[in-house]
């Protein structure tokens, strides 16, 4: 039985070493490793945008139902009856993009306009080459900067954001373009030092080592992922909430801003360009979650030891998922952020947050063996929520009479 | 503390969540095509003509004084007022519309139109499934589909229809009232004139000579006959 299921987790891997094997015999030598390369390409380009294709429309299902609606439940299978409760949507969605006119604002720079969506697509699909999916499934494996690779790809992506914006010649997106940079600048940095907790405790930057550190069982039963600590907890939700501002996910979806300014620095785009914008977006932010996973909550490691019989790219998917779904709730129960707002929450609250669970994070390794275990956790709790809790007081919602000091 | 609002958010998003699929009293929305809200009294989409009689282009009350196509903003209305005249509701002899168009993919629904008519001629219909395939002919809506009959009006909009009803019966019992009053003032003027009649008869040779024998202006006797 063990085996059948170590067959299925390593399946992906068995067949690509057998695909090379044959392939050996008929093709030139210098041809092998493109190959190789394209097998591990491939599934990373078929999984991930139909994952996308289905996260549109289970989004439009969950927040119809946050607000009472049913959301999409017609578009089924075209020409027949058959409606699979309107999980035919994306492809119809997919259709009228491609099909769509392909305006270009006259005064344009037309280059750079072609350019972009593309400049921002091809980073995103690069971090997935880091991601360890699965046991022995990591598509280019850098021992010594998997992370820092994941993180230069990352910040590569505001160049075409303002591409984008700047390009269109448009003032919405301009100033999208602009919230966008100093959005992206100003969580990049929370972002990475939340990070980097979990590079000191591993000693390791490859994303590998890093899922590999948390293997060790602990109580007989439990994976000791790095959520399972003061600091782990902590840090992951610091790098989610940087992460959605990263990916411009609601409360931090400013750039994009309907209300306020049509489509920010995608306003200009229309037809398959526009969905090329989306499909990266939705990919930059399944990176994200990708990488949250690996650094805290595991990787494709089980949370249980007995659990480790399902394949480990399961467990991947699963949590990529499940977080997933929790950007989802996110975005049908937040309002959108103020510009002041969200740079005070990224340099007044987060930083010195992460700056603070870094330390933490320092004081725990150094104490392994000195410190009880029941110190530590209460140690290190007390040290991250007595912060939390003086650094919070300036961002909570004051409800009361409003005062408009300019009417006055 | 920061973050207990997010929570108490969320939780109220999930009850929402897990509501709307056990309790379709939530639902706000009716899948449309094959269930429909009825429509409300106050609900109104484009213009319609209004007619009285069986055949709908007979009766219609429109008398062609183009001042809803003077009046309309987006000038959506076009009208050619007819050569020849026919009796209205009131047995008035009456210009009609020879042509009556309304463009809907101009008509803002502004509702100016039916204002400004004096003859409860043009009122807002509810229908709103006019999604057509030609967006320009097709969207060219001509007397014949625009003319609708006044029961149709009383059943979309029962409280404004009784009010027009109100109006124009009014309008017929002072057209009757005055026929009235003028067929009076007219037999009362018949009847002093063929009194004059009798008077000047009666009195006639008194004044004969006298304006044989006087060259006066008027003659005195005769100028209370009026």
């Amino acid at each position: 039985m063990a085996e059948v299921f170590q067959a299925i987790d390593q399946f992906p891997v068995t067949l690509k070493t057998w695909l090379l094997g044959h392939a050996a015999g008929v093709m030139p030598e210098w041809a092998l490793p493109l190959l190789s390369a394209a097998l591990s390409i491939t599934p990373i380009l078929a999984v991930f945008p139909l994952l996308f294709a289905l996260t549109t429309v289970i989004e439009r299902k969950g927040l119809g139902r946050i607000q009472n609606r049913r959301g999409p439940n017609r578009v089924g299978i075209p020409l027949t009856n058959i409606r699979l409760a309107g999980f035919g949507q994306f492809i119809a969605d997919g259709i009228k993009s491609l099909t769509k006119e392909d305006i270009v604002p006259r005064s344009a720079d037309k280059v750079v306009h072609f350019l972009a969506p593309i400049a921002l697509l091809i980073p995103v699909l690069l971090t997935y080459s880091v991601l360890p999916f699965g046991r022995n499934m990591v598509p280019l494996d850098l021992p010594q900067t998997g992370l820092l690779f994941f993180f230069a790809l990352g910040a590569s992506t505001e160049l075409s954001v303002f591409m984008a914006g700047w390009s269109s010649r448009n003032k919405y997106s301009l100033l999208g373009a602009m919230r966008a940079i100093a959005q992206m600048v100003s969580y990049e940095i929370p972002l990475i030092l939340s990070a980097l907790t979990v590079v000191m405790i591993a000693g390791t930057l490859s994303l590998s080592g890093i899922v590999e550190s948390q293997a060790e069982v602990r109580f007989g039963f439990l994976h000791s992922w790095h959520l399972f600590t003061p600091w782990g907890l902590v840090g992951f939700f610091l790098f989610l909430t940087a992460a959605a501002a990263e990916a411009n996910r609601t409360p931090f979806d400013l750039p994009e801003a309907e209300s306020e300014i049509i489509a920010g620095y995608f306003t200009e785009y229309s037809g398959f360009k526009f969905a090329i914008f989306f499909l990266a977006e939705y990919l930059g932010l399944f990176a994200m979650c990708g990488l949250g996973i690996t650094l805290f909550l595991g990787g494709w490691l089980p949370p249980f030891k007995f659990l480790g019989f399902i394949p480990s790219w399961c467990w991947f998917l699963g949590k990529l998922v499940a977080l997933i779904l929790l950007f989802i709730w996110l975005r049908g129960t937040l309002p959108r952020l103020r510009t002041d707002q969200l740079m005070g929450f990224a340099w007044k609250f987060l930083l010195p947050m992460t700056l603070i669970n870094l330390f933490v994070a320092g004081l725990w390794h150094l104490s392994v063996t000195s410190v009880p275990m029941t110190v530590r956790w209460i140690g290190g709790f007390a040290l991250l929520a007595i912060p939390y809790w003086l650094l919070g007081r300036g961002f909570e919602a004051k409800v009361g009479k409003r005062e408009y000091r300019f009417a006055n | 503390m920061l973050g207990t609002g997010i929570l108490k958010g969320m939780v109220e998003t999930a009850k929402n969540f897990a509501g709307s699929y056990h309790d379709p009293e939530r639902l706000t929305t009716v899948e449309y095509p094959e269930q429909r809200i009825a429509p409300k009294e106050n609900a109104r989409q484009f213009p319609m003509l209004i007619h009285d009689t069986e055949d709908p282009m007979k009766g219609l009350r429109c008398v062609a004084c183009q001042i809803c196509e003077k009046e309309c903003p987006p000038q959506c209305i076009y009208i050619v007022k007819s050569k020849d005249k026919r009796a209205d509701y009131k047995g008035q002899m009456q210009f009609y519309p020879a042509t009556f168009d309304i463009d809907i993919s101009v008509c803002m629904s502004c509702q100016i139109c039916v204002e400004v008519c004096p003859f409860e001629s043009i009122k807002m219909d509810t229908e709103f499934e006019l999604s057509n395939t030609d967006r320009f002919g097709g969207l060219l809506i001509h007397k014949e589909q625009l003319a609708k009959s006044n029961e149709h009006y009383r059943k979309i909009h029962p409280a404004d229809a009784a009010a027009s009803d109100a109006v124009l019966a009014a309008e017929v019992a002072k057209a009757q009232a005055k026929a009235k009053a003028d067929a009076e003032a007219k037999a009362a003027k018949a009847a002093a004139e063929a009194k004059a009649k009798a008077d000047a008869a009666v009195a006639g040779p008194v004044p004969a000579p006298a304006t044989s024998t006087a060259p006066q202006p008027t003659s005195p006797p005769a100028a209370p006959a009026a």
